[in-house]
């Protein structure tokens, strides 16, 4: 007679898998990734799909290496290749663009124990790391072959001072110099609903993110604190960055202060910093507050009893 | 109160007998009947290999104040008394009877003369009543309460796990009995408000209970959202009155006794009857049986020969319940006996049997979200591998209650509940209550 598996409850699982959430995070990341194409030329597109594929096979070696199992098949690596690629120009040589892979996967991911065990976001640290060793070609916004002019050289956050209403559509639609994935704000959005749709980030952080870079930048005198919030990596930050879920608070009220903070952070590097863009820092900076932001906001269970009553009663 | 309902999961109904009339399994040869199907005191046999018993003859007496009588489920001869291994890895006693196919009835039985609470609770007692949603808690131990401490008498009809219908049916085909149950509540219980708790998808409970509760003082029937897990104890008192039960305390220390459906159910039919608890109606599904359907089996009956009666099986299940998907417990062999808590056998194919590897926490928080108690699985799961009892006494792993709403939600496939098991086991060890 053949022995029952024996199990410890819950029997039945949900659909959703690890795999399931990266490629809806893939997905949302697709019409971004078009503008770019459309703004910048098919170049975008090779790089970020390049981006990808170093990312999983560095993902896949390393773990061969140390003969761990492998994971590239949850498609986390993907995400984190396509992100390292939207934050560089359109003109970035490809092998400054692996250096950036390499610290992502390897430095940040994977020596730290792999998905869910770094504590800063990898795409970001790619992105640091990038920008400090090759800041010449981070910072040449050259259109290569699509409709943003060549002329375009600097992003216009460098010159906040110089821009006006009318240009408000021009950076809405990312008509202008910037990092492949940042600069059209209408196809972020559209991505950012689809994650907030499908369940997959809850809006609190971009929300609370985007509000108070807005407030602070006004509070701070910054030039045109709205405009601001459609430039440069925010929406970007905000909607992929910022909600990754391993290096974000996992309660709602953690959400709400890590996205106050890290708007706060973006805010006083754009108005008072030498950096044009804040964004990096700032959610680099949250990340590494955010285990004591969980702490700070643990839930109350349902009936649970403060400690001190519970002494009494367990001395009694 | 924050909010009128505490959080839950949607998880898939798959409610497939409930439209179809449960079926009375009568053609069993053997029953082995386990002297503990309670929490409590395992019941002492009172009988012998040999001696001759007819259904619903005492064969168990209870075995201490927490603890409950068994009732012999067929009439025939006493086979053999002997221990036998449990699902849940206990062992206890357990009396085999050999049917004669008669189904002769002990001519004693007759319906119980109540004159006061004593003699009801006393009542109560003798039915052999235990929790029939699963726990399996004496109910008289339950009812056995100061009547002026109960200001809420809850009746969980909320059936919120998957595949299982015998709840339903129970209210649907035997409103009367549940009719009767009230009656005597409200006897002896005259200040308690009474709630019926019922899933918003159950509409012909609903409507049914509604009917024949109309005009019963003091007496409602609530609509709970249709989403796991509403009829756990805590989240039917949080969703029915708005109280919290406190850590350690009992639901009748807010006022509450909680009792399920099929447990009023059949106290109604003993008061009215005098037989005590030797049938169960039990919900027989999964993707493995042929034809899913609600069985009326004598308590004993073998795991197989339910299975049998619902049409036989497609396939060698890999994996067979008790009770539902989300807090069933699976068991080692068909040769289980049905017992008084099971309230559904879930004969699980190939397909659904086995459960995805576990891969690594994300730290998405949807088992924050998904937790009724609003605890922290995650983090709970982490301290448990830790083996920090510190951090697990501030997580208040210890008021987890198994729903398995968080593990069923994890996109990580993590055994959560396996993980908070394992760590309020820790507790205890370190002497933590």
């Amino acid at each position: 007679m053949s022995r029952q598996i024996l199990s410890v409850s819950p029997h039945i699982r949900s659909a959703r898998t690890t795999r399931s959430i990266m490629l809806d995070v893939i997905i949302a990341m697709l019409p971004a990734l078009a503008a770019s194409a459309i703004l910048f030329g098919m170049r975008a597109v090779y790089l970020t799909v390049i981006s990808s594929g170093v990312c999983v096979l560095l993902e896949f070696l390393w773990e061969k290496l140390l003969k761990k199992p492998v994971t590239v098949q949850d498609l986390s690596a993907v995400v984190t290749g396509m992100l390292v690629a939207f934050n560089v120009p359109v003109s970035m040589p490809i092998w400054m663009l692996v250096v950036g892979d390499i610290a992502a996967i390897i430095l940040v991911k994977q020596l730290f124990g792999g998905l869910g065990c770094n504590f800063v976001n990898p795409a970001l640290v790619g992105r640091l790391v990038m920008m400090f060793s090759f800041a010449t070609a981070m910072t040449t916004f050259t259109g290569s072959s699509g409709i943003v002019d060549a002329a375009v050289s600097a992003t216009p956050l460098a010159d906040p001072a110089s821009y006006g209403w009318d240009s408000f559509f021009t950076l809405f639609l990312g008509a202008h110099g910037g990092a492949i994935g940042e600069t059209c704000a209408l196809a972020i959005i559209l991505g950012g609903v689809y994650l907030c749709v499908r369940k997959v980030i809850k809006p609190i952080i971009p929300l609370c993110f985007i509000g108070s870079c807005l407030l602070f930048t006004f509070l701070f005198g910054g030039a045109h604190p709205v405009l601001q919030v459609f430039e440069g990596g925010l929406l970007c930050g905000a909607f992929f960055m910022a909600t990754d879920y391993v290096t974000s608070p996992i309660t709602d009220w953690g959400k709400v202060i890590f996205g106050v903070f890290i708007g706060f952070v973006t805010a006083v590097i754009r108005v008072f910093g030498n950096y044009p863009e804040g964004v990096t820092f700032a959610i680099l900076f949250g990340n590494v507050l955010v285990p004591y932001i969980n702490e700070l906001t643990m839930t109350k269970p349902l009936g649970a009893i403060i400690p001190e009553k519970k002494k009494k009663e367990a001395a009694s | 109160m924050a909010s009128k309902f505490l959080q839950s999961i949607h998880v898939p109904h798959l409610k497939n007998t409930q439209d179809s009339r449960p079926g009375r399994l009568t053609d069993v040869k053997t029953v082995t009947i386990p002297m503990s199907m309670h929490i409590g005191a395992p019941a002492k046999p009172v009988v012998k290999a040999g001696d001759h018993v007819k259904i619903g003859q005492l064969i168990g007496e209870p075995g201490g104040f927490v603890s409950a009588p068994v009732h012999a489920s067929v009439s025939g001869t006493v086979k053999r008394i002997d221990d036998i291994r449990l699902s849940n890895g206990g062992t206890c006693q357990a009396v085999t009877i050999e049917s004669d196919g008669l189904l002769e009835f002990d001519e004693h039985l007759a319906p119980p003369v109540i004159t006061d609470f004593d003699s009801f609770i006393q009542a109560v007692r003798d039915s052999g009543a235990v929790g029939l949603g699963g726990a399996g808690f004496p109910t008289s131990v339950k009812l056995k309460v100061d009547p002026a401490r109960v200001e809420y008498m809850l009746v969980n009809g909320a059936e919120c796990e998957p595949y299982i219908t015998s709840d339903t049916h129970t209210m649907v085909d035997n409103p009367y009995r549940i009719y009767a149950g009230l009656t005597a509540l409200k006897r002896f219980y005259p200040d308690a408000h009474i709630i019926i708790g019922i899933e918003n998808n159950k509409t012909t409970a609903i409507g049914i209970m509604r009917r024949y509760t109309d005009h019963v003082d003091k007496c409602d029937v609530c609509e709970l959202p249709a989403s796991y897990p509403q009829g756990g104890e805590k989240v039917l008192i949080y969703n029915t009155t708005g109280r919290i039960v406190p850590e350690g305390k009992l639901p009748i220390d807010v006022g509450c006794i909680v009792l399920n459906a099929t447990t009023l159910s059949f106290i109604g039919k003993y008061l009215m009857t005098g037989q005590p608890l030797t049938t169960k109606c039990i919900t027989v599904d999964g993707s493995a049986v042929k034809e899913p359907k609600n069985v009326i089996a004598f308590i004993g009956t073998s795991v197989r020969d339910v299975a049998e009666f619902a049409g036989g099986l497609k396939e060698e299940p890999k994996k067979v319940l008790y009770g539902g998907p989300m807090m069933g417990l699976s068991m080692p062999d068909m040769d289980q006996p049905v017992l008084k808590n099971t309230n559904a056998l879930l004969f699980m194919g190939e397909a659904d049997a086995v459960l995805p590897e576990p891969t690594a926490c994300i730290r998405c928080g949807r088992c924050l979200d998904a937790c009724p108690l609003k605890l922290m699985p995650t983090e709970m799961e982490h301290a448990c591998e830790n083996r920090d009892i510190e951090r697990l006494k501030k997580l208040k792993v210890n008021l987890c209650m198994e729903c398995g709403s968080c593990a069923y939600v994890c996109p990580a496939k993590r055994n959560l509940v396996e993980s908070h098991k394992l760590a309020k086991q820790l507790l205890r060890e370190a002497g933590v209550r």
